[in-house]
């Protein structure tokens, strides 16, 4: 067990956890952020995605030792009111149908856009090819990163 | 605008319930579960005071809010939306002042909850649109009574009741204390369908922000105070059962609490059909955290040997039977060659119109072609997982299921507690595809609580969940198709089956449009389970039989659409046989509607064009898929689509299901398969089972509802099955290939012609 001071969603945030514990169990299991989904275990699925800083990356398979200063952001903290532009477009698109991916799915898009303003259709296509859909929205997924992306640029 | 930022308190609750009839106090629910900002994101206005009931699917604040229950389970079909939206209609209540909530399991109060079949909306159309009308009736005789004018003077509209010779008008808020007290209306008028103000106009999903925003939700985000945690080992093959297990190691590892072995069905139980279950010995672990549950699950020492040839009493919704399990460690090779040598002998008859056999004799022409599929895994995003606490009092359950009333009489005989001492509150569903109608995990779960003496979450790993069983089946089909001297189908010959059910619907499409026609059908059985997996069977019949019927119009040298056309209009005019499942109009609806959308008859260089269409779940469904070769790799570039579901409730969230419905299909058509070697799923997570991703769905799709007025039926699974077909016939054109083995990326037809 080690004690780790992590800088999450701008808050600061200590947890005494085995070091090899993958930051997807942390925010789970130990702060309660539940928005970051369990999905595969072995960065196949995406729904675990996080921004370190500002770099879509797999909670599952990135233990809590490596992340050290880095700023770690999740669904529940990529905006203070759900209103981040891809949030929104999301909303407009009404994008989920089960729902379960789509914190990753939204994580993994903010991601692109944030490098990425203006995405072409095949950029977008392999930014989001990580991330499984198992309801199969990923037409709803491609057009509210467009949205997203006119909202932004 | 005013909000209301404190809870109310337990007087308040108690004043509530002394004044309503009986039911859930929502305003109580909402307000203590959330946190205040949460109150303040949710309210569209000033929250009521005072909520009254006015029956269980719905109640009204003094202000005039109203809330509806959604009574189904929602696993991403949309109908804790949709649900309350019928009610919100007959109710004449603005959209803008409706919160939603999801009831939880109460048999009692919303009949029954299941989630699957596509029968939802069809099985809840008229109650909830009497739950709607009950109430706008109630709130009009209070009016009535208020203002002492007769009732049928009363106008209610986006819940304002006014009486125009009186000049008196007045919000729903303000009549709901005296509506809650009056009798239920022994009849009540529904609306005419053009009345209709909220049905058939778009609505955004009621859970969006909370699912965008990243709030609990899922059975996995189910917060308990002191809940520890809990992991199940299963064996790693069928036909294998635990005989021992060291557990020293894993129980000296931190954050260990326990762990012992469960047995979530007696030998001698008898099993209700959703009780499906290959592995009901386990060993538990139960511990702190998931990480530290994960690492002391691999630590446990197990001994499997294999199982004998046993057998099962089934209680099949009343009827009893008797269910053998064979011993043996089975291979997906020998299954495909097992269904080869079944498909060659004759199998058991399902029907017979006229003389087959010497139609087939005397035939110009014979095609035959055989189909087969494997087994595949349902892969819900949200892997299986229940909340269990169980107490010398009762249980209180928590998760995700498609059928919290099967589950919850397993639950009662396993634990020996009366029904009435379990609470099943149910979460939204990370997908269920059928897969969640099968119970086990929450039996497991309260077993294990039951055990540990401690409320505890059981999570599966996603190699637990892919391995543990209850897949969509393997499956057979040879077809046979004569022709006359005039390219005229004079007999029609299906013969299928499958590991371990037959997948044959003896009376659909195109039994009734032959004069001959002949189902046959076998089965061998195997120690595998499975299970119900979006459209059961016709997930498998509808592609093949849409492929072959190509193959038959192509021989026949006729326009695939028109062919089907006319065997349709043959089937409707002059119908062979009494038992026919389809409408043929509505069949041939929906492929006239996706010939006019997809432009059939333009055709342009380089795109290949496959067409389908289906009956299943009381629902049509037709596809024209076009393919675009990518260098050697085919690509579906377009999908349009035409359903005839009835009413739609909610367009542009039916659009989306039918959208995944074909996205599922392409991906399952072209990746899926889960195979067996010595009994063990080759395939366990992601890395090696295949599901369709970003690059790999359709460019576009179109999708386009049949426009009439009849009662609403199934729309989850019906566009999903044909899609096979429709992409089998696209792939055709683009590659000269038949493909007759899913799935078809690794299915090597020979070229044609």
């Amino acid at each position: 067990m080690a004690t780790f001071n992590l800088n999450i969603n701008g808050n600061e945030q200590s947890v005494d956890v085995d070091p090899n514990t993958p930051l997807l169990w942390v925010l789970r299991d130990h702060l309660k952020l539940v928005g970051t989904k369990y999905g595969c275990g072995i960065a196949q699925c995406g729904t675990c995605t996080v921004h370190l800083d500002g770099v879509a990356v797999r909670a599952c398979v990135m233990t809590v030792a490596a992340v050290g200063n880095q700023e770690i952001t999740t669904i529940e903290g990529l905006s203070e009111n759900g209103d981040h532009p891809v949030q929104k477009a999301w909303l407009e698109v009404d994008v989920p149908q089960c729902g379960y991916c789509q914190a990753g799915q939204i994580m993994t898009a903010a991601a692109l856009l944030d490098k990425n303003p203006t995405p072409s259709d095949s950029e977008i296509e392999m930014a989001m090819n990580g991330n499984i859909c198992r309801c199969g929205t990923y037409l709803r997924i491609k057009k509210a990163v467009q949205l997203a992306a006119e909202g932004t640029s | 605008m005013t909000l209301v930022k404190t809870k109310i308190g337990r007087r308040a609750f108690i004043k509530n319930t002394s004044l309503a009839g009986g039911g859930l106090v929502l305003g109580f629910s909402i307000l203590n579960s959330c946190k205040p900002k949460d109150v303040v994101e949710l309210a569209v206005r000033e929250m009521p005071k005072e909520w009254f009931d006015i029956n269980a699917y719905l109640k009204i604040g003094d202000n005039g809010l109203v809330t509806i229950m959604a009574p189904n389970p929602e696993f991403g079909q949309g109908v804790i939306t949709s649900m309350p939206m019928i009610v919100a209609d007959e109710l004449d209540i603005a959209w803008k002042d409706v919160l939603v909530e999801q009831a939880n399991f109460d048999a009692e109060a919303y009949g029954w909850q299941f989630t699957g079949g596509s029968q939802g909306i069809r099985r809840r159309w008229e109650g909830l649109r009497m739950a709607g009308a009950t109430a706008k009736h109630m709130l009009k005789e209070a009016a009535a009574q208020t203002w002492q004018v007769p009732l049928a003077e009363i106008i209610a509209s986006e819940g304002i009741l006014s009486h125009e010779a009186s000049q008196n008008s007045a919000g729903y808020g303000e009549m709901a204390a005296v509506a809650a007290t009056l009798e239920v209306p022994e009849e009540v008028s529904l609306k005419e369908i053009t009345d209709f103000t909220i049905i058939g106009t778009s609505k955004k999903s009621v859970e969006n922000q909370k699912i965008i925003t990243g709030k609990p939700l899922f059975g996995l985000d189910y917060q308990y105070d002191g809940a520890l945690v809990a992991m199940v080992v299963h064996p790693p093959a069928f036909g294998l059962k635990l005989k021992s297990f060291e557990d020293a190691q894993a129980r000296s590892m931190p954050g260990i609490v326990d762990v012992f072995k469960i047995k979530t069905l007696e030998d001698d139980m008898k099993r209700g059909f959703f009780d499906t279950n290959a592995f009901t010995d386990l060993v538990a672990i139960v511990g702190k955290t998931t990480w530290e549950v994960m690492n002391a699950k691999k630590e446990i020492r197990t001994e499997w040997e294999p199982i004998t040839d046993s057998s099962f009493t089934m209680d099949r919704f009343g009827t009893e039977m008797k269910v053998d399990v064979p011993s043996g460690l089975e291979n997906t090779s020998d299954h495909y060659v097992q269904m080869n040598e079944m498909a060659a002998k004759p199998g058991t008859t399902a029907r017979k119109d006229g003389n087959p056999e010497a139609a087939f004799n005397k035939a110009a022409k014979v095609i035959e072609r055989s189909y087969t599929c494997p087994f595949l895994a349902h892969n819900c995003m949200e892997p299986m997982n229940f909340f269990a606490h169980v107490t010398e009092e009762g249980a209180k359950l928590a998760g995700p299921l498609q059928a919290p009333a099967l589950t919850e009489s397993t639950v009662a005989a396993r634990l020996g507690i009366p029904i009435e001492n379990i609470d099943v509150e149910l979460t939204r569903m990370g997908g269920g595809f059928g897969r969640r109608a099968y119970g086990h995990y929450a039996v497991e779960a309260a077993l294990i609580s039951q055990q540990a003496n401690a409320p505890i979450q059981l999570v599966y790993s996603r190699e637990d969940d892919m391995t543990f069983g209850i897949y969509r089946p393997s499956y057979q089909a040879t077809y046979r198709a004569a022709l006359d001297e005039n390219n005229k189908l004079v007999a029609f010959h299906v013969k299928a089956g499958g590991v371990p059910e037959t997948p044959l619907f003896a009376n659909r499409f195109p039994a009734g449009a032959v004069d001959n026609y002949l189902a046959e059908q076998w089965e061998i059985n195997s120690n595998i389970t499975i299970g119900a997996f979006r459209a059961p069977r016709s997930n498998f019949m509808a592609g093949v039989e849409q492929a072959f019927l190509d193959e038959v119009a192509e021989a026949a040298g006729k326009d695939p659409i028109q062919f089907r056309l006319d065997l349709l209009q043959r089937a409707k005019e002059n119908p062979v046989g009494e038992r026919n499942d389809y409408d043929p109009d509505r069949l041939a609806g929906a492929l006239k509607l996706v010939r006019e959308k997809s432009n059939w008859s333009e055709t342009s260089s380089g795109v290949h064009r496959g067409v389908s269409a289906y009956f299943c779940h009381n629902s049509y469904a037709a596809h024209v898929v076009d393919v675009v070769m990518n260098g050697n790799t085919p690509r579906v570039e377009n999908v349009v689509c035409a359903v005839d579901c009835g009413i739609v409730i909610n367009p542009d969230a039916a659009a989306n299901m039918a959208e995944g419905a074909i996205i599922d299909g392409v991906g399952n058509a072209m990746y899926g398969v889960l195979s067996f070697k010595d009994g063990s799923p080759e395939q366990s997570n992601f890395d090696r089972y295949k599901i369709i991703r970003h690059n790999e769905a359709p460019k576009h799709i179109e999708v386009h509802f049949v426009k009439n007025e009849i009662d609403p039926t199934g729309l989850g699974e019906p566009p999903f099955p044909p899609v096979f077909g429709a992409l089998a016939n696209a792939l055709y054109k683009a590659t000269g290939r038949r493909y007759y083995n899913q799935p078809f990326a690794t299915d090597k037809p020979p070229l044609i012609g």
